[in-house]
């Protein structure tokens, strides 16, 4: 059995795969510092030209809602219709709004 | 309660919900789970070996840098799968024990030695080709990061089979001795391939729930007929022949009938008694043995830099 505490760290990797576009998560790796999760995400995740920028963050550094919350942390939102678009009954005559 | 909160678990995948790594999940989908996505990632993982054995004796250096990325791939499949077990709270290096302590199993075929040029074109063909055909459906897993990293798996695996089979066609359609080579091949990995899709429906007892999981979306024997009506078209194009007497078409079913399969062969294979499986194992322990120190390094460094940076900001 290998020492719990010797296993690299994880990484979660974050991709631009485009210029324009948002970093979006593909997936996590193991590195021992950053240079290193950058160069493995480079060879694991970017084979095909996937990506043009690489952002890695360590996994014990993000913070998530608790999927059991979810009902009460969205609840504000789903009763204000009025702010979407739709919600205004206006004449078909208007244009250009 | 218990029963309230499993009946939203199954309800939400009825309704083909995804299932991701902080919802509410019964023990034995965890466990089944971890199960099956660390086999997957172990499969290919070992999966590297066999290929690994032709790298240096690529018959050119177009068939080795394709070869090469082939292996690159598997190795990137590999941790894009671990990383999904991960999420389901198990550890990497526990996959590793096990893997390494032979409690763990992984894909059966990777323990069938790779005797010729020609297995290239073989297991690109054949072993790739069942492993896709297994992976397809797994794209539409319940459980969001396996399925997410099966769609990457399969986006990169067409190129794998397509690569096999080219190999196969180019010596079949050269030297009397290529195309034996090619026929060879063959006829040593049609059966073992047949069995990838592993036991018979009936001798398979966790595929109803799996199934009610949507963690398997088909049975064993539906993808193995699939398999096999597709792989008994393909090989005409080749020119060579698929070692089965009793393969033949079969109008009324629409599909193709086929032989017996040596399932004394494969559990003894599963078992530990393949051809390989001693080899395969010690290749593994013994790489991760040798890196020890590189691991040891890795960490050592980060530690000193760390403690560079903290002097620096103090």
């Amino acid at each position: 059995m290998s020492d719990p505490n010797t296993e690299w760290p994880l990484w979660e990797v974050f991709i631009r795969s485009r210029q324009g576009l948002d970093h979006k998560h593909v997936g996590s790796l193991h590195a021992a510092d950053p240079q290193m999760a950058i160069e493995n995400a480079r060879d694991v995740y970017t084979r095909r030209m996937e990506g043009v920028s690489i952002w890695v963050v360590e996994s014990k550094h993000i913070h998530a809602s608790n999927p059991d919350d979810a009902a009460a942390l969205y609840d504000p939102a789903n009763d204000k219709a009025y702010r979407h678009p739709t919600f205004y009954n206006l004449p078909d005559e208007l244009k250009h709004m | 309660m218990e029963k309230n909160v499993e009946e939203i678990f199954q309800d939400k995948i009825d309704k083909e919900i995804k299932i991701e790594p902080k919802d509410w999940m019964p023990d034995k989908y965890r466990q089944t789970l971890i199960r099956q996505i660390s086999q997957h990632a172990h499969s290919e993982i070992v999966g590297m070996l066999p290929e690994g054995n032709w790298i240096t004796r690529a018959p050119n250096l177009r068939r080795k840098a394709i070869l090469l990325a082939k292996v690159q791939d598997e190795a990137g499949h590999g941790l894009y799968l671990y990383s999904a077990a991960e999420t389901l709270g198990i550890t990497r290096d526990e996959m590793y024990d096990q893997l390494h302590s032979g409690k763990a199993k992984y894909s059966s075929i990777f323990n069938y030695p790779t005797l010729t040029w020609a297995d290239m074109g073989a297991i690109g063909w054949l072993v790739d080709g069942a492993a896709i055909m297994n992976q397809v459906p797994l794209t539409r897993s319940s459980f969001g990061p396996y399925a997410r990293a099966m769609v990457r798996v399969c986006k990169e695996e067409s190129f794998h089979q397509r690569q096999g089979f080219e190999i196969l066609l180019t010596l079949s359609k050269g030297t009397v001795a290529q195309k034996r080579m090619a026929q060879d091949a063959l006829n040593r990995w049609w059966w073992p391939s047949v069995m990838m899709f592993g036991p018979k429906d009936d001798e398979s007892p966790n595929t109803i729930q799996s199934m009610r999981w949507k963690i398997k979306r088909f049975t064993n024997d539906e993808l193995r007929q699939k398999f096999v009506d597709i792989c008994a078209e393909q090989v005409k194009i080749l020119g060579l022949t698929l070692p089965d007497n009793d393969l033949k078409w079969n109008e009324e079913k629409g599909h193709y009938d086929f032989g017996a399969i040596n399932w004394d062969e494969f559990w003894q294979v599963v078992q530990g008694n393949g051809p390989c499986n001693k080899q395969r194992l010690e290749t593994r322990k013994k790489a991760w043995d040798d890196g020890a120190w590189v691991r040891e390094a890795a960490n050592a460094y980060a530690e000193k830099r760390k403690r560079k940076q903290s002097l620096h900001a103090a």
